[in-house]
């Protein structure tokens, strides 16, 4: 292992190589082009490729098609850029095409704030595409977390067949912090499952114990049809109620089943408190000062943070609500997680957020102004 | 007795500030056994527009990145003293460039020194450029948190090759200049 000084955005890159990522397609935006410039310059030397495409549309189709080929694949990109890559996101998710997705975000709606932090996509990492899907997100609080959670994106991504997203933000993302990078064979790696069975008996889309079918590379042997209708275990398109029953309810099986590798989340000083802060990504770090403080004062706040955004982690959140008196949701968006929590919570405690959304980081001043009304 | 100490740079888009921010984290973390953060926050224009760089120095885990209470401000615009010069507490260390801010503040318990920074740059090297080394010499000497030679060393580790030389005898420059200030 050894230690360096980094930009989230350069972390994240190097995460990606680590993780085994070989096809990079994107286009600029801020405040996410550092993960491009550094990975134009990592690919090659790795023997990977790199393509700055016409567009993120033409981003996203083009990782779709080379995780197909078997390849490990990224995008990277913010607000604007993640609204474009929508409808191909969707069909990664219907083809059930292994793929990760970095939004840095920025302060929206459409250009927005473009160099300016916020966490207004929380909602749309999880409900940007239509139809009912399933996705994976995660986010990252600093650097090395960057770097890491990057690695388990993809490990995610292979392991259960679906995009991932990584929903960082533009201080996470421009931040540069010391990074211990793991010797490579200290990092677990996960590789998608492939068929084990002759070409003429594969079926793509094949119902297995766990709800994941292995997944055949192109040029391999193999031929497979791959939509974005719904489709039988052939991957051809069916207009039969019980198969298109049958599809869905695989894939809420196969995230439910995973559930255990999927969420992640940290506890702090929760064993013992009064008060609950949930948060995520930057303004985690924000609420982690904030428990500290109260803590110095005499009062019992505990830090519940979120590293996998989606699925919810509803039951955590709602064995953790037992036992306290409020929970603070303190996020960079108008309340966006805070639906979450509440729905979870049920009314049986108060939910309050401290919401901030002017371009600037949360400060602690912003939440310990709430608390001390409490 | 653990510390944390917070430096806001800042300035306009184009003076070097988020550079010498990277350069203060990198001695801090890389070359002395600290932890650091760096930030930085700016508008959409490459050159000009406001400008800030923050550096987070701790010997513990830095949980808030971004500074919320300055123990050194660099001003390298009159925009930006104005703006943060109230952002800073008592005893707080503040630093501005005599040659770009004609209007300084009256800011009560403050340690303010001005400092000819863009004269030097142009004067000893005909270079305005090497303004933000010589800044990072006198943040460097008047805040005693990093030794100069671990900031030197993050200079050369980050500076474009083949101008090591001209940035380093810039930081000394500012380095000598902060001592002057402070009558060592």
């Amino acid at each position: 292992m050894y230690k360096l000084m980094m930009q989230g955005n350069q972390a994240c890159a190097h995460g990606a190589i680590v993780a085994g990522c070989r096809f990079f397609a994107g286009y600029p935006i801020t405040p996410s082009s550092e993960i491009a410039e550094e990975l134009s310059l990592l690919l090659p030397l790795v023997g990977g490729r790199f393509i700055q495409m016409e567009d993120e549309i033409a981003s996203m189709a083009a990782i779709i098609g080379a995780s197909l080929t078997g390849c490990k694949v990224m995008t990277a990109t913010s607000g604007p850029g993640f609204s474009l890559k929508q409808e191909n996101i969707g069909y990664a998710c219907e083809a059930e095409i292994p793929c990760v997705i970095i939004n840095i975000q920025r302060g929206g709606p459409s250009t927005g704030s473009p160099t300016m932090t916020s966490q207004e996509d929380f909602m749309q990492s999880r409900w940007g595409t239509h139809g009912d899907h399933n996705i994976i997100v995660l986010s990252p609080s600093s650097v090395q977390e960057t770097f890491e959670l990057t690695i388990t994106a993809f490990n995610l991504s292979e392991k259960f067949r679906t995009p991932v997203i990584l929903l960082s933000d533009e201080i996470v993302g421009h931040m540069t912090e010391k990074v211990i990078l793991p010797d490579p064979d200290e990092v677990k790696i996960y590789d998608r499952k492939k068929p084990e069975v002759s070409p003429q008996d594969y079926l793509a889309y094949q119902f297995t114990e766990d709800g994941i079918p292995p997944m055949a590379d192109f040029g391999s042997g193999y031929r497979y049809h791959v939509t974005g209708l719904i489709h039988d275990q052939t991957g051809f398109p069916t207009n039969d109620s019980n198969e298109i029953k049958k599809i869905k309810d695989r894939w809420m099986k196969k995230m439910i089943k995973g559930e255990k590798d999927i969420i992640l989340t940290e506890s702090i000083h929760t064993d013992d408190m009064d008060y609950l802060i949930i948060a995520y990504g930057s303004s985690a770090r924000c609420a982690k000062r904030v428990v500290k403080i109260a803590r110095e004062q005499g009062k019992k706040f505990g830090l519940l943070k979120l590293t996998t955004l989606w699925p919810f982690p509803d039951q955590i959140i709602s064995r953790l609500t037992d036992k306290v008196k409020q929970v603070i949701v303190p996020e960079m968006n108008q309340g966006q997680a805070i639906r979450e929590v509440k729905r979870v919570v049920g009314g049986k405690i108060p939910v309050v957020g401290v919401n901030r959304y002017d371009g600037e980081a949360m400060k602690p001043e912003d939440i310990l102004t709430v608390i001390n009304k409490l | 007795m653990s510390f944390r100490y917070e430096i806001r740079l800042s300035g306009a888009g184009g003076q070097g500030l988020i550079l010498i921010g990277k350069i203060l984290a990198e001695a801090a973390a890389i070359f002395e056994d600290l932890n650091a953060t760096q930030s930085q926050s700016y508008g959409p224009e490459a050159r000009g527009g406001a400008s800030r760089s923050e550096v987070i120095i701790s010997d513990e885990d830095i949980d808030y990145p971004k500074a919320d209470n300055v123990d050194l401000l660099l001003a390298m615009t009159q925009e930006a003293l104005d703006k943060y010069g109230d952002e800073t507490k008592e005893k707080s260390i503040i630093i501005y460039d005599q040659d770009l801010i004609t209007a300084p503040k009256e800011l009560k318990g403050r340690k303010l020194y001005s400092a000819e920074i863009t004269k030097l740059a142009t004067e000893q090297f005909n270079k305005t450029i090497v303004g933000n080394m010589i800044a990072l010499g006198l943040v460097t000497s008047l805040s005693h948190i990093l030794h100069p030679d671990s900031v030197k060393k993050a200079i050369q580790a980050r500076v474009p090759r083949g101008t090591e030389q001209l940035n380093l005898q810039a930081f000394d420059l500012g380095y000598k200049r902060g001592e002057e200030l402070q009558g060592l």
